[in-house]
C-alpha cells in the first residue's frame, strides 16, 4: 500500500467532483494499492489543511452551505509551495489568455518535484512545451486526460491503448454545449439565440457562452491532442477557429435534406489544426446528437477508431482525473 | 475525364495490343479491360470494352490512332465529372451576387455548380443555401473547395464543407 498525499487546488464543479469520486472509490483505490489522502484543499478564497487527511465530506458540505472550503487563508500556490505532499490535483478554472493561476500552480508543483493531474486546459493549450519540459527536469509526472473529452479516454486511447499504431489524422466533436445547441436548432427549426437561451436555462451553456460557441474550448482541446498525439508544439494561436453563432435553422434543414448534419468539428490533419462547422453524413459515427462528444482517429494499422461519450460534467471530468491518479500510482 | 469505349478487334493475334498501346501513348490511365473472346460478332470481330481516364483534348487523336490501327470504335461514353461535393453557404448570398459566385466556379473549367437550394427566411436576414458541385477529379474538387472559401471570405459568407475524412473518400 502506497500512501499518496494530495492537494486539490480549485474547488469548483470539477474539484468537488474529484472529492466525490475519491470518497466513492476509496475501497477501490485501496484495492489497487493506493491510500489517497487529501491533505489540503483550496478554492479561490479559502483553504483547509490537515496533514492526516481532511474529511472530504465535511469540506463538501461546507462548500455547499457556506460557499467556502474552510476558514484558512493560505492560498493554493502557498499550499503547493509549503505543504508536504506528492500530488497536486489542479482544477482551477481555465484561462486561455495567459494560463492564469493554473499555469503558476503547475510550474510551482514541478519546481518541487511533485506530480500534477489536471483538468485545466488553458496552461496546456498555451505552454505545453514549457510545462512538459519543467516536469521532465524535476522528474515530476504530468497527466491531463481530463482536459480533453471529459469521460472519453482520448489521450490514453491514442497513446497507450493504440500503442504501435501511427495516428494519421483525427477529428471529432469536443464541445457538448455546441452539439446540444445545433441538435436542438435542427429538431425545433429554431434560431441560434433561442436554443442558446434554452441551453443556458438547463445549465448546459454558461451565462457568457462565447468560450464554447466561438470554438475556443474546442480549439484548446485540439491543441492539447495535437501536441500529445502528433508531437506538435502548437499553441492555441495556431488554430483556425470558426464558431457556430452564424448557423441558421434553414442551413441545418438544407443539410439534412442532403443527408448531412452540421456539427462543430475539430480536426488535426497534415499538421493543420482546424475548428469549424462541418457537414457530417447522417450515418457517420461522428453524427452524435445532444451533448455527446465523439473522437475519431485514423490509424495506419487498425484503420478508423471512434469513441463517444459525455464530454463534460463534474463527475465525468473527475472520473478522468481519477483514472490518471490510478495510472500514476497503482501497484 | 473517364471514358468507356466499346471496340471491335480483328480475330488475329496482336490486336489487343494495338488497341491498348495508343491509350497509354496518350497518357491515358486504364481502369478496366474486358475481352469478350467468346462473343464473336457476325462480322467475325471480337468485342472489347475498355474504361480509362484521359485528358479530354487527347481524345480525338486517340480515336484517330485506334482507327488507323484497324481498331473499330463502336461506341463511346464519356463522363466528365467524377467527383461530387455538397456544401452549405450562410450569409447574404443573393445580395453578394449569387450569379458571380456560380460563374466563378463554372469558369474554372474543372468544376460546375449543379444544384442550388436557397432559403431566405426574412428580408435583411442572412439566407442559407445548399450547393452541389461536380468536379473532374478529387484534386479538382479540393481546388474548388479552396476557391469557394476564397469567394466566401470576400463576400463574408460562411461556407460549411464536408468533414475531411468524407472529402478524401468522396466518390
Amino acid at each position: 500500500m502506497k500512501t499518496i498525499r494530495a492537494s486539490i487546488i480549485g474547488f469548483g464543479a470539477v474539484g468537488q467532483g474529484v472529492a466525490n469520486v475519491i470518497l466513492q472509490k476509496s475501497d477501490y483505490l485501496q484495492k489497487v494499492g493506493i491510500d489517497l489522502r487529501v491533505v489540503a484543499i483550496a478554492d479561490s478564497r479559502t483553504s483547509v489543511i490537515d496533514g492526516e487527511g481532511v474529511d472530504l465530506s465535511v469540506v463538501l458540505a461546507s462548500k455547499k452551505e457556506k460557499k467556502a472550503v474552510g476558514t484558512g487563508k493560505i492560498s493554493g500556490i502557498d499550499i503547493i509551495r509549503t505543504v508536504a505532499h506528492e500530488l497536486v490535483i489542479e482544477t482551477t478554472p481555465t484561462n486561455i489568455v495567459d494560463g492564469g493561476v493554473g499555469l503558476v500552480n503547475m510550474l510551482a508543483a514541478f519546481e518541487r518535484g511533485m506530480d500534477v493531474v489536471t483538468s485545466n486546459k488553458g496552461p496546456l493549450a498555451l505552454k505545453y512545451g514549457e510545462l512538459t519540459e519543467a516536469s521532465k527536469r524535476s522528474g515530476s509526472r504530468f497527466k491531463f486526460e481530463a482536459t480533453v473529452g471529459g469521460a472519453m479516454p482520448v489521450i490514453n486511447l491514442a497513446c497507450d491503448t493504440l500503442a504501435g499504431n501511427r495516428i494519421l489524422s483525427m477529428e471529432g466533436i469536443f464541445n457538448g454545449t455546441c452539439n446540444y445547441i445545433l441538435t436542438r436548432m435542427m429538431e425545433e427549426q429554431a434560431p441560434y439565440e433561442q436554443m442558446l437561451a434554452e441551453a443556458q436555462e438547463l445549465g448546459i451553456a454558461e451565462a457568457d457562452p462565447s468560450y464554447d460557441v466561438e470554438g475556443i474550448d474546442t480549439a484548446s482541446k485540439l491543441v492539447i491532442v495535437a501536441n500529445v498525439i502528433f508531437g506538435m508544439n502548437a499553441t492555441y494561436r495556431d488554430v483556425t477557429v470558426t464558431g457556430i453563432t452564424r448557423i441558421t435553422p434553414e442551413a441545418l434543414l438544407l443539410a439534412h435534406n442532403n443527408g448531412y448534419a452540421i456539427k462543430l468539428i475539430g480536426e488535426v490533419n497534415d499538421g493543420r489544426i482546424n475548428v469549424a462547422p462541418k457537414l457530417v453524413p447522417l450515418g457517420n459515427p461522428l453524427a452524435v446528437g445532444g451533448t455527446l462528444n465523439v473522437f475519431s482517429v485514423q490509424t495506419d494499422i487498425s484503420g478508423p477508431i471512434t469513441i463517444t461519450g459525455r464530454g463534460a460534467g463534474s463527475i465525468e471530468t473527475a472520473s478522468a482525473i481519477l483514472s490518471d491518479i490510478i495510472s500514476l500510482y497503482k501497484e | 475525364m473517364r471514358v468507356s469505349m466499346d471496340l471491335e478487334l480483328k480475330d488475329i493475334p496482336g490486336q489487343l495490343l494495338l488497341a491498348l498501346r495508343p491509350i497509354s501513348d496518350f497518357k491515358g490511365n486504364l481502369i478496366s479491360v474486358v475481352h469478350h473472346h467468346e462473343k464473336k460478332t457476325p462480322r467475325g470481330t471480337i468485342p472489347v470494352q475498355v474504361v480509362f481516364e484521359i485528358k479530354s483534348d487527347h481524345l480525338e487523336d486517340l480515336i484517330a490512332c485506334l482507327e488507323k490501327n484497324g481498331v473499330r470504335v463502336v461506341s463511346m461514353d464519356e463522363k466528365r465529372y467524377l467527383e461530387h461535393g455538397a456544401f452549405i453557404l450562410i450569409g447574404h448570398i443573393v445580395h453578394t451576387d449569387i450569379q458571380d459566385t456560380i460563374d466563378r466556379i463554372d469558369n474554372t473549367g474543372y468544376a460546375e455548380v449543379v444544384d442550388l437550394n436557397l432559403s431566405m427566411p426574412k428580408i435583411n436576414m442572412p439566407s442559407s443555401a445548399s450547393l452541389k458541385i461536380d468536379a473532374v477529379s478529387k484534386k479538382d474538387l479540393q481546388s474548388v473547395v479552396e476557391l469557394l472559401k476564397f469567394i466566401a471570405r470576400e463576400k463574408d459568407l460562411l461556407v460549411i464543407e464536408p468533414i475531411e475524412s468524407q472529402l478524401r473518400s468522396i466518390k
